[in-house]
């Protein structure tokens, strides 16, 4: 019967992972916009090449 | 997802009609042409050509036509005034010598198009080094160098394409309300990931698994025990504040009950799993907190694009130009003092009281009053904060400050300082007689066990508590509420939040404001009366109209809908007088009575809008300009005067008086010549006996808002500027008026009949708590069964009822 202690510590210990991880999606602010983000996403794949460019010589680190 | 990644151009058409490709409205007089794109006015065109050159052009494939019309084209040196470091480090979120930071809040962000325009800004403007959109907060977060490009310069490029950002007194201290959402949040993912993890250790025990070994048992509910402690401890505390809070204020909210409720759980499953008893009652306990929490989310729906607490801070300016020995610079309006010089530019807003040092100046009041037609005023007169100055800049002797000005002064009134909290509320009200009939139930069959058999009372008395905890009552309230508001908000009225729709449902007296409410803000019934014009004469009158940008030219000039094609000589306009000039060598005249007929007289009795026009003075007749009231609303007025009291109240004088009483009925109280506070102590003396319900539009409006109990503004476009209110109501929406107050006091009923429904499960609960067989197992069935039937029966409800009444 050690064996079902041990199993279930480990997977209290795993759905822990998941809640601290779902704490720190919370935290930084992952949530607070739900569009944007989604739209975003299809803008990059578009022009690759000239972004990479033009962010070189533009964008500087700040 | 609408992304459309062809690059032809949009089939320009709509009914033959040429469709602007910048904005998508139709061209109307002119028709610019660049490529093979249509344009309907020279800024369009601009924007086009300046996304163009920056190769920018893809912010049309994502939508169709997805511009801002640029038509009202802003004053060069409106934005002078963010080159004051003061104000730039006000506005600014981080400021270093090589990095600034800051975040606008830019209404016409409306499709995907925008996001990548604005997020591309850094490719239009060398020195910007990030953008990043919000897009439902409608807010661009950028980062630019200063040294490269300074602030009023950002800002100029981003009216320049269309976005211009509002930057005001309020905007730049109002950050504070994200934080109470993601606790929320938080407290729900704890009690979900404990609420799962006990159930399931709490499954041999629901099976009847004796075999298991009493050890491990034992380190099951240890577990439990250790997993419940953060549903108390942290998930719970809200429950904990209010309910403490109710009791310090004496009066018992729905919160006691529960706090009740989860105490005996807690401690009843303490003991029994310490003592070796039993496992204790934690998978109910942490399944209610879950639900519970659930409800309370699902009732803080919040729209963040829109404001509810806008005072006349949001609408004023930043900066006003001061006179300091001769040259305007610019200050912040809250350091103009009186006896200061102030200069008020095209468009500007007047901050403050104050007597006119120019000529004339022709203001605009429609934030006040909601009238769009200018007033002329003329020098040394007492000019009143709220209005904009149409024409040239003006120069105004300061009077008073800001604060005490005209305007501003309703703020001071004490209904904006006044801060009640609303505790009358349904559940609030019955949750008293629960929480009596709870104890007195929990008592007697205590007292009754007590005399039969002693050694039960302590599992009766806190079974009793157990399962009779308003788990379902508490959460048919917010669940109807919330899925009403969300139905609300889906047919465009927006309201603050679930307790308006309670006091919706309690309305019994109607408040209307005359002007941009009832009537429409942006057109006007024009009526003609004289001598009939052959075409000629009004291709004449067209050609004049259109040379003059005043609001009642534009008027004319549209209801005459004619050509003008005509040249126009010696054009002259006499600001709040009218216009004349040369026609076809006849001297036409339009404008006033006074201007027009030369007498001086007329103007005293009649008190409508008249635009009289003549040629070569001789008066052919006059236009009568009229609100245009809004459509069918004969037939809304009269389905609400079934159930509610009417009245009117409008800061225009009585010149509508017997048009007004046709569509209404005679039992409607109309005034008229209201001032802002007029409007305030009506509302006030009417709550004496009534709940009242105020429908408005403008600032003027804001006293009587906040005085009623239900304020509603309507908006032709809700992402407008709008007083502070209790909701925004889209004026598309104003026919189905009736149905949708019909619709809040079904809300009322679906809460009442959700609390039968809770009744009879805790009636189940109860008898068999009194009993004494109340089984952990049976109460983890019947609370997450109550509640998940409550929070079905309610949506149902709601979207059945929205579904016949819409």
């Amino acid at each position: 019967m050690l064996i079902i202690t041990v199993l279930i510590l480990i997977s209290v210990a795993v759905a822990l992972i998941f809640l601290i991880a779902f704490f720190w999606a919370v935290k930084s602010g992952q949530y607070d916009d739900t569009y944007s983000p989604s739209v975003r996403m299809l803008f990059d794949d578009e022009k690759n090449k000239n972004e990479e460019t033009s962010k070189n010589g533009n964008k500087p680190k700040s | 997802m609408g992304v459309v990644m062809e690059n032809e151009v949009t089939p320009p058409t709509n009914d033959g009609k040429l469709l602007c490709y910048h904005c998508g409205e139709t061209c109307q007089n002119e028709c610019l042409q660049v490529d093979d794109k249509f344009f309907c006015c020279l800024g369009c065109k601009t924007v086009y050509e300046i996304l163009n050159e920056n190769g920018l052009c893809s912010y049309y494939d994502f939508e169709n036509n997805p511009g801002i019309t640029l038509k009202n084209i802003v004053e060069n040196d409106k934005y002078a005034f963010l080159e004051n470091d003061k104000i730039s480090h006000q506005l600014s979120d981080f400021i270093s010598e090589k990095q600034q930071n800051i975040t606008l809040f830019i209404p016409s962000i409306h499709c995907s198009s925008c996001i990548w325009l604005l997020e591309n800004l850094y490719r239009l403007k060398e020195g910007v080094n990030q953008s990043r959109v919000h897009f439902s907060k409608k807010q661009l977060t950028l980062q630019f160098d200063p040294t490269i490009i300074p602030l009023r310069e950002v800002v100029e490029t981003l009216v320049s394409i269309g976005y211009e950002p509002q930057i005001t007194l309020d905007t730049h201290k109002k950050d504070k309300v994200k934080k109470e959402d993601t606790s929320l949040l938080l407290k729900i993912a704890v009690a979900g990931f404990c609420f799962g993890n006990i159930m399931l250790l709490a499954f041999p025990e629901y099976f009847g698994f004796d075999d298991v070994n009493s050890e491990l048992k034992q380190f099951f509910s240890y577990i439990s025990l250790f997993l419940s402690l953060p549903i108390v401890l942290y998930a719970a505390s809200d429950y904990f504040k209010s309910a403490l809070k109710g009791f310090n204020q004496r009066y018992v909210n729905i919160d006691v009950p529960i706090v009740l409720g989860i105490i005996t759980l807690f401690s009843r499953s303490v003991y029994e799993i310490l003592s070796q008893t039993g496992n204790g009652y934690l998978d109910s306990l942490s399944g209610l907190l879950f639900f519970l929490l659930i409800g309370k989310w699902f009732q803080s729906k919040t729209y963040q694009g829109l404001s509810f607490e806008r005072d006349y801070k949001s609408y004023f300016p930043m900066a006003i130009n001061k006179l300091i020995d001769n040259v305007p610079t610019p200050i912040p309006v809250n350091d103009i003092e009186i006896g200061d010089k102030i200069i008020v530019k095209n468009n500007e807003l007047i901050p403050v009281d104050g007597v006119l040092l120019s000529d004339y100046a022709n203001i605009d009041y429609s934030f006040v009053t909601g009238e769009s037609i200018p007033v002329r005023k003329n020098i040394k007169e007492y000019i009143y904060a709220g209005g904009k100055q149409r024409g040239s800049s003006i120069e105004i002797l300061v009077e008073k400050s800001v604060s005490q000005s005209y305007l501003t002064q309703l703020w001071n009134n004490d209904t904006f300082t006044s801060q009640e909290e609303d505790s009358n509320t349904f559940i609030n009200n019955i949750s008293k007689y629960f929480t009596l009939a709870i104890l007195i139930i929990a008592f007697s069959s205590g007292f009754v066990w007590y005399v039969t058999d002693p050694s039960k009372v302590i599992n009766v008395f806190t079974a009793v508590l157990i399962v009779a905890c308003p788990c379902a009552l508490a959460l048919s309230s917010p669940f109807t509420l919330g899925n009403t508001l969300r139905v609300f908000g889906k047919l465009g009225l927006y309201l603050k939040n679930t307790s308006v729709i309670e006091k919706l449902s309690k309305i019994t007296h109607v408040v209307f404001d005359k002007t941009g409410t009832i009537t429409y803000n942006d057109q006007s019934q024009i009526h003609y009366d004289g001598v009939e014009l052959s075409s000629i004469e009004k291709e004449m009158f067209s050609s004049l109209s259109s040379q003059s940008s005043h609001p009642l030219s534009k008027m004319i000039f549209k209801y005459l809908d004619e050509k003008s094609t005509l040249n126009v000589e010696s054009f002259t306009e006499i600001i709040g007088a009218g216009i004349e000039g040369i026609v076809k060598n006849c001297n036409c005249k339009m404008g006033s009575g006074e201007f027009v007929l030369e007498k001086n007289e007329v103007n005293n009795i009649i008190k409508e809008t008249r635009v009289y026009i003549s040629i070569d003075g001789d008066v052919k007749g006059c236009y009568l300009i009229q609100n245009k009231y809004r459509k069918r609303i004969k037939s809304v007025m009269g389905q609400l005067s079934e159930n509610y009291g009417l009245s009117i109240l409008s800061g225009d004088n009585d010149s509508e008086r017997e048009r007004l009483k046709q569509l209404f009925l005679d039992t409607t109280e109309m005034r008229f010549n209201q001032l802002p506070d007029d409007k305030l102590n009506y509302v006030a003396e009417l709550q004496k006996q009534n709940n009242v319900m105020m429908f408005g539009d403008g600032l003027n409006d804001a006293g009587a808002l906040k005085q009623s109990n239900v304020g509603i503004v309507v908006a032709e476009n809700v992402n407008n500027f709008t007083p502070a209110s209790d909701g925004i109501m889209d004026a598309k929406l104003f026919e189905q008026l009736p149905a949708l107050l019909k619709f809040s006091r079904s809300a009322k009923y679906i809460v009442y009949a959700s609390f039968v429904l809770s009744f009879v499960y805790n009636v189940v609960g109860l008898s068999f708590a009194v009993m004494g067989n109340l089984t952990p197992v049976f109460a983890a069935i019947l609370m997450p069964l109550s509640s998940i039937s409550v929070v079905l029966f309610t949506t149902f409800a709601v979207n059945f009822k929205a579904k016949n009444l819409f």
